[in-house]
């Protein structure tokens, strides 16, 4: 559908920063969920984008402050070139969720078990003026016919009647109804087994030609198999960004190469040996000076510790390490960072 | 690789035909879910043995039942489970609930699903092991802390968790620190449910590590239930397939995933995304059935894409179409007869 | 829409009729009290009529309850009494319990500066000492103070303490995913606490409208046996209040006492009864495994 409006980006987030402080008794505790993200996705191409990280990554809490849930501490998000970072007003709030819609992670949670499941659907129409009451089915079978569904099949029938799957898809149908922009998908597949999640993240490839993804997971071969970009998170910043066939293909950050190696391939011929040393806790890593990979990094430095790592272009992608420091240009920095201009395969 | 065990083979654990239903009553309505409807294996001593299944095939019913927690609505109809202790059979299900309970934890021991949870968190873990001990092994009881700290050490867990509550600990450590709970009266048989769901996809790698490494350590049998095909891969020697309270295939580890006869494990594998490959990927469609009303005959044919008018009316027979590999499929065998025995 | 809620509570009264024995047993009391109470649009005696009958007569086939000092029928009193304690209350719990309702969802829900006021109001509300503050006001304007304004007196006295346990169960409800999808489907505040909270509340919310039912049964009585409220209408309290006046109980004619007092019991021990068990029909819980139930068979 050819859009009449005209805007350098569609999403950009800028240093995108979320604090989180508590208080025990007397002593402040600082987290930084979020650290000077940066992040663009382009106006001219859809393209799913994933987020990949651990628990503790800050993956969730950046997807929460795309969708609006949760503000920043600091740093600016863009969304069609108008500042969305702290959105006052219903008017402009249903600007915002009406292009910029969510696929959360439970799809039993997703819905209120006390609601026929089509109430939902039907909402979304109504409130955003999609269509007229008398009309409303239109929008709604069309919706429901792009994730696979009918409504004769869902009508009447409450959440706990479906099952995760189906659910799940009827999620994604709902976030469709307003034709979004942007979907931001929560780990969608990851409650679902495992024989049924390759249906759904198909699905989020073929809605690549109307909407941009961005697809948080920890599934890094979901990963792998959908997007076009990934961005890997490890205690609030943006590891390694790129093309996912580099970045997975061959990871440069030692993070990334971590997680690649640990990824269980089902395949009994590929087992790999390599042990893997684990952390006791989480909390050290997210108050350390300098690197916060630094206590696991096989070939970490003396700089690691006492300097942050820099973000640093490499072979097409950015990456956040004093390994690679020496091997910069600005025009790299810059191709690095920007989305793709034509789709990968 | 884990090397599969030796011959001669002893078998640890042997279930035979068994059925187990669970029989509620809600708001006038009666439902009977057939959750494990004739399964029947042998787990061989020191392999490790995967059960592989999605949501709703029976497997947790399966473990409660290997575990003798056979309480209503839960109820055995058929079948039997033995196990080898001290060169006797015992069969779990005639012992009283006191003598369960004894050959729970030294015999057989139970990793429950979402571990993590699952410690006191207003004791240290020390406390946490010294209460555990003292109901388990009161002969210990002397001398717990040498024997948590010397088996801790064994595995390469930090002592220093000891002093800490649980929500001191990382997610991971959590869940291996109730691993080693589990496993530390040597028990012959670990029996591990989901063990790295939810977990960090390093964390996984940790758990897994440390499974094998007690059972390399203490020559224990493990059986692993999940859905991760990944998990099972990596770690067994011999896989199950379950589907809606039957079994579908069960082979060694690498004849399951190169040579997979029955359409339900051939979907299960080639469903799965690996990482360096982007070609697409085909899921089954459907889902599995409900329990409570399962589809007649073959149990996967409103999901296969092979489905024959046999299979919408016979159960087909469990067989074993090759040494140690049995498939239920009326497609692998053919219903008018063929050189395979029937296996039970 | 009326229409479907008339024949949804008709289903469910079925259906508890059929599955519940404390609902049978409850509702048969009420119901019973219930048509007293509607009898007393067809008594022969008004309200406040005296001396339509011979005084102090004891229970007889004439008269089944007997008959007061003042010269009136115990049973047409006692339908009477009923009724007007019935209105009362009603109004009481329908304004204490809608504006607590609203207050604490609200509170709950928007959270912030909002909360943070409406909470400050509501405390300022809970510390109030009621009973001191209603004889006040009854003293201060006795002539003009009826059975309306006692139950709406009442209900606007009575909110604070819903309103604080509305709101943390609403503070629970908001942090589940179902609310925030509801969010990005476009609904407003006010919708998604009537469509996606209120069924969730339901259950405490028939408990306590129960508990500020019985609540405004018993401030009535205590201030019409002080005499405060309207002694002109027969409520249970103020027939209590007669027949203490009269020294009933010293003169041996429980009659007059035991009426009302028989009649606020059943009232109490009905009203629990059917609470209970609506409640425990309608908890979420329930219901869930009930569809389970049914959508498998």
């Amino acid at each position: 559908m050819p859009s009449a409006e005209t805007f350098k980006a569609l999403l950009r987030v800028q240093d995108l920063t979320r604090e989180f402080v508590s208080r025990r008794g007397l002593s402040t505790r600082h987290l930084v969920a979020v650290d000077r993200a940066n992040l663009t996705i382009s106006a001219d191409q859809h393209e799913i984008l994933t987020i990949a990280g651990e628990s503790g990554s800050g993956k969730t809490t950046l997807a929460r402050m795309m969708l609006g849930l949760v503000e920043p501490t600091s740093g600016h998000m863009l969304f069609k070139d108008r500042d969305v970072s702290h959105i006052t007003g219903g008017a402009n709030r249903k600007w915002f969720r009406r292009q910029v819609q969510p696929v959360f992670q439970d799809p039993f949670a997703t819905f209120n078990p006390l609601r026929r499941i089509e109430s939902y659907l039907y909402e979304t129409v109504g409130n955003y003026g999609v269509a007229p009451r008398k009309t409303a089915d239109e929008p709604i079978e069309r919706a429901l016919n792009a994730v696979g569904l009918s409504l004769r099949e869902v009508k009447g029938r409450y959440p706990s009647e479906l099952s995760g799957g189906q659910l799940q898809r009827v999620s994604i149908a709902r976030a469709l109804i307003t034709d979004p922009s942007l979907l931001v998908a929560d780990e969608p597949v990851s409650m679902l087994d495992a024989s049924l999640r390759m249906s759904v993240v198909n699905l989020f490839r073929e809605l690549k030609a109307r909407q941009s993804v961005i697809y948080i997971t920890h599934d890094l071969a979901t990963a792998y198999y959908a997007s076009d970009r990934v961005a890997i998170m490890l205690r609030g910043w943006i590891v390694e960004l790129g093309p996912v066939q580099k970045v997975l293909g061959e990871p440069k950050h030692p993070y990334t190469q971590l997680l690649k190696t640990s990824v269980l391939e089902p395949d009994p011929r590929q087992k790999s040996t390599e042990r893997v040393s684990l952390a006791t806790s989480d909390e050290g890593s997210f108050v350390r000076v300098g690197c916060r990979f630094a206590d696991r990094c096989p070939h970490v430095m003396d700089i690691c510790r006492t300097v942050e790592p820099p973000d640093v272009p490499v072979d097409g992608r950015l990456v956040k390490c004093h390994l690679y420091e020496s091997q910069s240009s600005t025009e790299e920095a810059a191709e690095a960072a920007a989305p793709l201009v034509a789709s990968a395969t | 690789m884990i090397a599969p065990p030796a011959t001669p083979v002893t078998n640890v654990a042997e279930v035979r035909d068994l059925r187990a239903y669970y029989v509620t009553e809600t708001s006038n309505v009666q439902r009977t879910v057939r959750a494990v409807d004739g399964i029947s294996l042998q787990i061989q001593e020191g392999e490790v043995y995967g059960i592989a299944g999605e949501s709703g095939c029976g497997k947790s019913t399966l473990l409660k039942v290997l575990l003798g927690m056979v309480t209503p609505p839960l109820s055995i109809v058929g079948g039997s489970v033995h196990y080898r202790v001290d060169d006797r059979d015992v069969d779990i299900l005639a012992l009283s609930e006191s003598e369960r309970r004894a050959m729970r934890w030294s015999v057989v021991s139970y990793i429950p699903q979402g571990s993590m949870h699952v410690l006191n968190p207003v004791r240290k873990i020390r406390d946490t092991f010294r209460d555990f001990i003292a109901a388990h092994k009161p002969s210990w009881v002397r001398q717990t802390d040498e024997h948590v700290r010397g088996y801790l050490n064994d595995l390469g867990l930090p002592e220093r968790v000891l002093g800490a509550y649980p929500h001191h600990l990382s997610g991971g450590m959590r869940q291996r620190v109730t691993i080693a709970l589990a496993t530390i009266l040597s028990p012959r048989l670990i029996l591990a449910d989901e063990p790295t769901t939810a977990l960090d996809v390093v964390v996984q790698r940790g758990v897994i590590q440390l499974l094998e490494d007690i059972r390399a350590r203490t020559r224990s049998t493990l059986v692993l239930v999940t859905h991760d095909m990944g998990v099972h891969a990596n770690l067994a020697n011999r896989v199950l397939v379950l589907y809606a309270g039957q079994v579908m295939e069960e082979a060694d580890t690498l004849t399951l995933f190169e040579q997979p006869l029955h359409p339900y494990t051939q979907y299960l594998i080639n469903s799965l995304p690996k990482l360096d490959e982007r070609a697409e990927r085909v899921s089954i469609p459907g889902r599995p059935p409900a329990l409570d009303h399962a589809p007649s005959g073959c149990r996967f044919h409103p999901r296969c894409p092979y489905a024959m008018e046999v299979c919408k009316t016979v159960v087909p027979p469990l067989m074993e179409v090759r040494p140690g590999h049995r498939v239920a499929c009326h497609l692998v065998n053919p219903p008018n007869g063929s050189a395979a025995h029937a296996v039970g | 829409m009326a229409i479907k809620f008339a024949s949804a509570s008709l289903g469910v009264t079925r259906d508890l009729l059929r599955s519940s024995p404390a609902f049978r047993t409850g509702g048969v009391i009420l119901a019973i009290l219930l048509v007293l109470g509607a009898l007393s649009f067809v008594a022969p005696y008004g309200q406040g009529d005296r001396r339509v009958v011979p005084v102090d007569r004891p229970p007889s086939l004439q008269y089944i309850f007997g008959t007061t000092s003042l010269g009136q029928d115990v049973f047409w009193l006692t339908t009477y009494a009923i009724r007007n304690s019935l209105v009362i209350a009603g109004l009481a719990v329908i304004i204490s319990r809608s504006i607590g309702v609203l207050m604490g969802s609200f509170a709950g829900y928007l959270g912030g500066g909002l909360d943070r006021t409406l909470s400050g109001f509501t405390d300022t509300f809970i510390v109030i000492p009621r009973l001191p503050l209603l004889i006040l006001i009854s003293f201060m304007i006795r002539g003009a103070l009826n059975i309306v304004w006692l139950g709406v007196l009442l209900g606007l006295l009575d909110w604070a303490w819903p309103s604080k346990r509305y709101r943390s169960q609403v503070l629970t409800l908001r942090e589940e995913e179902f609310t925030k999808t509801a969010t990005f489907a476009g609904m407003g505040t006010l919708k998604i606490i009537l469509r996606e909270h209120l069924p969730f509340l339901i259950p405490f919310l028939l408990a306590d409208a129960v508990s500020g039912f019985l609540y405004a049964i018993g401030m009535e009585v205590t201030l019409s046996v002080l005499g405060l409220s309207d002694l002109g209408s027969p409520t249970i309290g103020t027939m209590i209040y007669w027949a203490g006046y009269y020294q009933a109980l010293l003169a041996r004619r429980f009659w007059w006492l035991g009426a009302p007092i028989i009649t606020s019991v059943l009232l109490v021990v009905s009203m629990y009864l059917i609470s209970i068990s609506l409640g425990r029909y309608l908890d979420p819980r329930t219901r869930l495994k009930a569809m389970a139930a049914r959508s498998a068979a």
